[in-house]
């Protein structure tokens, strides 16, 4: 009876990994089985046209935007927000209150960001629909993130380090920029990885705020599409699978590469010794 | 609470007189108290530390004798909870009344128990705490460099791979280039916190050898569970136990004639 | 002994250092308070915009949570139907993606052969990075056809199209996450059971999953927040109609996508109730989160 039960549920572990790899593999399988006829360098390189065939290389342009002014902004907060609670902060509430909200942050889905950076960005600080409006709604998106991953790679630099240093007279500022933010690099770089990961996959924050305008943008002010946000409209107006299964394929090598580069980093940085 | 204080100074100069000692005090402790929160780790702990002698501090584990070493440096400054009372005087200064920590730490070196060398090479470790101090001048830090690995005796065995991470070298040699990278700085007093508790027995008897080499130039205080390093290295010892000073004096005298019956016990391996 | 001129410059020397030092712990304070700033922001604008009507303009609250018609061009803003289906939804889709990803972690973790896990287990991780729209292109395209055919509907977009999308997004995370978990209970636990006469799986059932219970909570939690929150996904495959969803095979309409579907050209009354939507959900994912944390506690002891 028991031998039975056992294999009962031994079969359904099985049964159940099997469905989640099966699932994924079709998935990602059908993406690149739609998508790939249409990849090619005009598609990659080419403009939009309206009429169908056209290119998406205005996406393309657009989510690199998004992608390196949110980073620009959220990057150097982050890593010194990390800094004060990890490095400087007595634990108090002031602390408890800052987790409390970084947490917090985490957890709001992101059309609520999106509805935030509507109000805020777009219509308060008269942003308009922009590729600026989109790229600071991002910000705060990522901010939680980086927060994390930084202050989880300072926890692991030895607190010998930080004796040494400090005992031979350098101050925390110095302590800091010589020895422990180089040994805590590979870990915040992970995290700022991770977060374009995050930026790129973002759409409905972005859809609230960047607006849809299909052209290449003429400069942060104006309103453009990301690549998430022209798959779901290419999917959502025309139908169009094959198109957007096309643009899955660029956003999941993108991931890909990032994924890659996260562990390369890591792996390089940690082998070094210094 | 001063007055008394300064009387009781006073009359512990006087005996010191008495006692004929020609060697001037460096580190002067005056019932010190420090607490961890609401536990007590020392009390009234007050000794005289002698220019250019070696004092070793020993005791079972947790009998505040690093706790004690760490305030010489205010390295205890850096846990949120640690209160003092109590005065120490280094060259005549009140170090927990001057704000300037940093100054004090440059002129109290510290080797800790585990090599701590940063992850760079040889030279910048060494290079380190100067350049901090702000000397940028290339020949004076080579020059730094160079007689500070030679003063801790291992220039020999680093000098073609100063480029070279500091963290490739074993573990003894690590710690000779943390005892450089004090020296370094000119400090005027070296902390050594159980410097040899990682290292294996060779490695331990050139560190000792340096340790009686390095106590020419500076004073030297070393935390250490090894009763025969105590007594092979240092001049005086300090016993503690549960964050007490049982007794300072001569280390020849506290092992071989301890006025007090938990020393004895202590030194002899009764307990500990 | 130092010449007093040379003791005067390291002091001044030193004092700049304090200042500098004073200076960019205030710095450091000041990053790290943008996120408490930006938190009371987005409460705050949502919850300003979103609670106007009720108070300024006098709408019922009790008519927006529990009114079934959202007709905005005749003044009527009833949201049940969309908590209802957002409610449905997210159960249906735990109910399925929970299992299937807990069954896939322990399988990852505890069954399969090394070199599978090492292969699975990085792709698996990988798939969560994946933008949640391509999930929805992927329902449109095969799941939504594939329900019209072998269910005899009318449309393919329902309920059951969304629950199944917002299964198969939430599993990379929650097989990660619970994988990770199991992995760092002890193998002392496994040994001591298996001392015991226990059998493998019986070990891992009962001694291995019940220790990496709060990991496999935090799973759950953060899968269902993927589910709740996501949009544009849903979308695609909800098919967006404003009723009260009796079957799953009807077309709904989720608060989020309600938000998303109508942003664009709200303005007024409309829009700030599709703020008052958003403080809906929010407060939605709030008691959720407030509910696994009690029950995970709650099974703690």
């Amino acid at each position: 009876m028991r031998k039975f039960k056992d294999n009962l549920l031994l079969g359904l572990l099985w049964f159940g990994a099997f469905l989640t790899v099966a699932i994924l593999l079709i998935i990602v399988g059908y993406i690149f089985y739609k998508g790939i006829g249409l990849i090619n360098l005009e598609f990659i390189f080419g403009d939009y046209s309206p009429v169908g065939g056209g290119g998406i290389w205005p996406m393309i342009i657009t989510t690199i935007y998004t992608i390196v002014i949110s980073l620009v902004i959220a990057t150097p907060i982050g890593i010194l927000a990390a800094v004060y609670l990890q490095e400087y902060a007595k634990q108090g509430r002031l602390v408890r209150m800052i987790r409390f909200a970084t947490e917090s942050l985490t957890g709001i889905p992101s059309i609520i960001y999106g509805l935030f950076g509507a109000v805020f960005f777009v219509t308060t600080l008269a942003m308009g629909m922009s590729i600026i409006s989109a790229s600071l709604t991002l910000t705060i998106i990522v901010l939680p993130v980086i927060i994390r991953t930084t202050e989880e790679a300072l926890k692991t630099v030895p607190a010998s380090y930080r004796e040494g240093s400090l005992a031979l007279g350098s101050t925390k500022l110095q302590t800091l920029y010589k020895v422990i933010l180089p040994s805590a690099m590979p870990g915040i770089l992970s995290g700022i990885i991770l977060s374009m990961g995050r930026i790129i996959g973002e759409s409905a924050a972005i859809f609230l705020t960047a607006g849809t305008v299909a052209a290449m943008p003429e400069g942060i002010f104006s309103s453009a599409r990301t690549l998430t946000v022209h798959s779901y409209l290419v999917t959502q107006e025309s139908g169009d699978i094959e198109l957007a299964a096309a643009i899955g394929i660029v956003l999941i090598v993108m991931i890909l590469a990032l994924n890659f580069a996260a562990t390369f980093i890591s792996k390089k940085l940690n082998k070094a010794d210094y | 609470m001063n007055t008394t204080l300064e009387r009781k100074e006073v009359k512990e100069t006087a005996n010191v007189e008495n006692q004929n000692d020609q060697r001037s005090v460096k580190i002067s402790v005056r019932d010190l108290d420090l607490f961890y929160g609401d536990n007590q780790a020392l009390y009234q702990v007050s000794l005289d530390i002698r220019e250019k002698e070696v004092t070793a501090l020993i005791g079972p584990s947790g009998c505040g004798k690093s706790t004690f070493l760490r305030t010489l440096n205010r390295m205890n400054d850096l846990i949120d909870s640690v209160r003092i009372n109590g005065d120490i005087h280094i060259n005549g200064n009140n170090i927990y009344q001057s704000k300037d920590v940093i100054e004090l730490r440059t002129k109290v070196g510290m080797v800790f128990q585990k090599p701590n060398l940063f992850p760079m090479s040889i030279y910048d470790n060494v290079a380190y705490g100067p350049r901090m101090q702000g000397i940028k001048n290339k020949k004076e830090l080579n020059q730094i460099v160079e007689e500070s690995l030679r003063g801790a005796a291992i220039w020999d065995e680093v000098k073609d791979r100063l480029k070279t991470s500091a963290l490739g070298l074993s573990g003894g040699q690590q710690q000779r280039v943390c005892i450089a990278r004090a020296i370094a700085m000119k400090p005027d007093v070296i902390l050594m916190d159980e410097p040899t508790s990682a290292l294996d027995p060779i490695s331990t008897l050139k560190v000792e050898e340096l340790i009686a080499h390095l106590k020419k130039d500076y004073t030297i205080v070393i935390v250490t569970h090894n009763m025969q390093q105590a007594a092979r290295v240092s001049d005086k010892t300090a016993f503690f136990l549960n964050g007490e000073v049982i007794e300072f004096e001569q280390t020849d005298q506290i092992f071989s004639m301890p006025k007090d019956s938990r020393t004895e016990d202590y030194v002899t391996g009764r307990f500990g | 002994m130092p010449n007093p001129s040379e003791v005067k410059q390291k002091n001044k020397s030193n004092r700049l250092k304090y200042i500098m030092e004073f200076i960019s712990e205030k710095l450091f304070l000041i990053c790290a308070l943008i996120s408490v700033l930006s938190l009371f922001l987005i409460i705050g604008f949502v919850f300003f915009k979103g609670s106007n009507p009720f108070i300024a303009d006098g709408y019922s609250f009790i008519d927006f949570i529990f009114g079934s018609d959202w007709i905005p061009s005749e003044d009527k803003y009833g949201i049940f139907p969309m908590i209802v289906a957002s409610i449905y939804a997210t159960i249906g889709a735990l109910v399925i993606g929970v299992p299937i990803g807990l069954l896939t972690a322990i399988f990852l973790s505890e069954i399969a052969p090394k070199p599978i896990a090492k292969i699975i287990s990085p792709a698996v991780q990988l798939l969560a990075g994946i933008p949640s729209v391509l999930y929805g292109v992927f329902g449109l395209a095969i799941i939504v056809p594939f329900l019209q055919n072998n269910l005899g509907l009318v449309k393919g977009q329902s309920l059951i199209a969304v629950i199944l999308v917002l299964a198969i997004m939430m599993l990379p995370t929650i097989v990660t996450v619970a994988e990770t978990a199991i992995r760092a209970v002890p193998k002392t636990y496994r040994e001591g059971s298996l001392a015991l006469g226990a059998s493998p799986i019986g070990t891992i059932f009962k001694v291995v999953v019940p220790a990496a219970k709060s990991g496999i909570m935090a799973a759950i939690v953060l899968g269902l927040g993927r589910a709740i929150g996501e949009t544009m996904a849903v979308i695609l495959v909800a098919g967006n109609s404003l009723i009260i969803p009796t079957s799953i095979t009807d077309s709904v309409r989720p608060l989020t996508t309600n938000i998303a579907l109508e942003m664009g050209y709200a303005y007024g009354t409309h829009q700030e109730m599709l703020f008052a939507t958003g403080i809906v959900l929010f407060s939605f994912i709030l008691i959720l989160n407030f509910v696994l944390a009690k029950i995970s506690s709650k099974g703690g002891k």
